[in-house]
């Protein structure tokens, strides 16, 4: 079943089309990493699913619930983290989750322990009667999340959750994300390729307002995968001569030398996993390392979104 | 959808933020001051050096209407403008720090965010009222002769009612603006125009400002009224609340 329901999505501001036509299908449970460059129509797209912003033309719907139309019913299904989540300065934390606790329409006890319960989540027990005007970007970072959290949303968006943080905040608040798996869908956009390396369970590639393609995140890297290995000796001589009898190898396209390095591409996997080692020890090779290349989120997005810049 | 959660909310931020207590402090001083002006002014100009005895003397003695005139003048001059000042930053404030979109994505409706906003300011300008009210007709009272509770209380509900006018409109500026300058110049433009086509001699008399002088006749124990220009402040207000929250509802945040 889908969490998020994306149809032919346009949304124009003048002549500038920020979204072109968007077709997404979030499913439940997952962890929907939200890629593309900047000013590709991510936060647009965030912005119309959380009722912010009108569409000009398209379906969007979130749990069911059309966007547009159940606009009043959507603030009880979802959690939102804009990318630099707004509070009253004035607050502190523990009034601000109460408050939003009250606005759920939970009870005193209920707010009670809730608002424990994450204060504790994001480690802010400490300075939960600390105004908040005086909090770093990542306390507000993680407050935001708590507040994103508070009324067990189906689904979650967050909007470059982790972008601004600084190491030790990025991965904090990616541990959240993490651990928010199966517990409710995510769809979080970044430009971070490792963070969606690390937490996203889906990937949809965004560009020019239009998705290039969307994919669970194994799927995505075996189809984009370069057939490659790369072996490293510390004999450069021989590695030279390696390299001229593996150029005359009919399943071999490519060789390429680099600082002791052989990056070879071949037209066929299995048979070089089953060749490339015993040709290398009968060339009388002494391996550092050999690799089959793996190919990294940020290889198939710079290709996807390179090939989408050049058309 | 809790209106009642997020009026709370407006009311501990006018107290934290100290607008409550600026407001009440500026209506305060001029509700106790204007009896006081009224009486002691030409007491303090004879006591200066090198005014002229002649001039002296066309001072007439100070009166209950002197009270009452100077009254309806500070109330006129600063309520409306603290009536602007401090509502014209509420809304394209919230859109400018981005607090708007995080807390519409809530079960917060707009028409909520908006008239909570305007029923906390102006329960925040009935206290202020009450207590220069008050103020006032307590000096009235040691410094001249009692004043009448119903008039006086008239007067005061007049005076709120083009304060709300003026806060209103300025609401509405602040949810058509998208920057805090543009709200400031919406509101003074409102105030602009009001207050020139109320000045003009026949239409005058359909606009709020007719209001002031309305309360300070009943004061007098005339017997003229204003029921026409009541009618259209009420209808300003309810007109000016109606298109905010028909404008923000359409309103990308």
């Amino acid at each position: 079943m889908s969490s998020v329901h994306i149809e032919n999505l346009k949304k124009h501001y003048g002549a500038v089309h920020a979204l072109d036509g968007l077709n997404m299908d979030v499913a439940s449970g997952t962890v929907f990493g939200f890629l593309g460059p900047n000013g590709a129509g991510k936060t647009t797209t965030l912005r119309i699913l959380t009722g912010l912003a009108h569409p000009t033309s398209g379906k969007a719907q979130v749990s069911g619930l059309d966007v547009l139309r159940d606009g009043h019913k959507l603030a009880r299904h979802i959690g939102h983290l804009p990318e630099e989540p707004a509070f009253y300065p004035w607050m502190t934390p523990l009034e601000f989750l109460d408050y939003l606790g009250r606005l759920y329409g939970f009870s005193a006890a209920e707010r009670g322990s809730r608002t424990r319960e994450l204060l504790a989540l994001v480690r802010m027990e400490d300075v939960s009667k600390r105004r908040i005007g005086g909090f770093s970007r990542g306390m507000r970072q993680r407050l935001g999340v708590a507040a994103a959290l508070i009324h067990h949303p189906e689904v979650l968006f967050l909007d470059e959750p982790a972008s601004a943080l600084d190491p030790v905040g990025r991965k904090e608040v990616l541990d959240l994300i993490e651990n928010l798996r199966g517990q409710c869908t995510v769809v979080m956009s970044t430009h971070i390729l490792a963070d969606v390396e690390r937490v996203c369970d889906v990937v949809g590639i965004i560009a020019k307002g239009k998705m290039l393609v969307q994919s669970p995140r194994e799927e995505l890297l075996e189809r984009y995968a370069v057939p490659a290995f790369e072996v490293e000796a510390d004999d450069h001589v021989a590695l030279s001569r390696w390299a001229e009898d593996l150029r005359r190898i009919s399943w071999v396209t490519a060789v390429t030398s680099q600082n002791g390095t052989l990056r070879i591409t071949v037209k066929d996997v299995q048979t070089a996993k089953h060749d490339l080692l015993t040709q290398a020890v009968g060339a009388g090779l002494v391996l550092n390392r050999y690799e089959e290349i793996r190919p990294s989120l940020e290889d198939v997005f710079l290709q996807l979104v390179g090939a989408e810049s050049v058309a | 959808m809790n209106f009642i959660t997020v009026f709370r909310k407006e009311m501990l931020e006018q107290w934290r933020t100290f607008r409550f207590l600026i407001v009440v402090a500026v209506f305060a001083a001029f509700g106790l001051a204007s009896p006081l002006l009224a009486k002691f002014t030409p007491e303090m100009l004879k006591s200066l050096p090198g005014v002229p005895t002649e001039l002296l003397s066309a001072f007439p003695a100070p009166t209950v209407t002197d009270a009452i005139t100077q009254y309806v003048k500070n109330m006129s001059q600063f309520g409306i403008l603290l009536a602007l000042l401090m509502t014209m930053g509420v809304v394209v404030q919230e859109k400018e720090r981005g607090t708007a979109a995080f807390f519409l994505t809530r079960p917060v409706s707009r028409e909520t965010f908006l008239l909570a906003k305007f029923a906390s300011m102006t329960v925040t300008f009935i206290a202020s009222l009450s207590i220069a009210a008050i103020g006032c007709w307590y000096y009235t009272y040691v410094l001249f002769e009692p004043l009448a509770w119903g008039p006086f209380l008239a007067l005061n509900g007049l005076m709120l009612i083009i304060f709300l006018v003026y806060m209103a409109l300025s609401l509405l500026g602040s949810t058509l603006a998208h920057s805090q300058g543009i709200a400031v110049g919406l509101a003074f433009l409102a105030l602009i125009v009001i207050g020139g086509i109320g000045s003009l001699p026949s239409i005058g008399d359909y606009f709020p400002g007719r209001l002031f002088s309305w309360g300070v006749t009943l004061m007098m124990g005339g017997n003229d009224t204003a029921w026409p220009a009541f009618g259209v402040s009420l209808g300003i207000i309810a007109a000016a609340l109606i298109i905010a929250c028909i404008v923000f509802r359409r309103q990308e945040v």
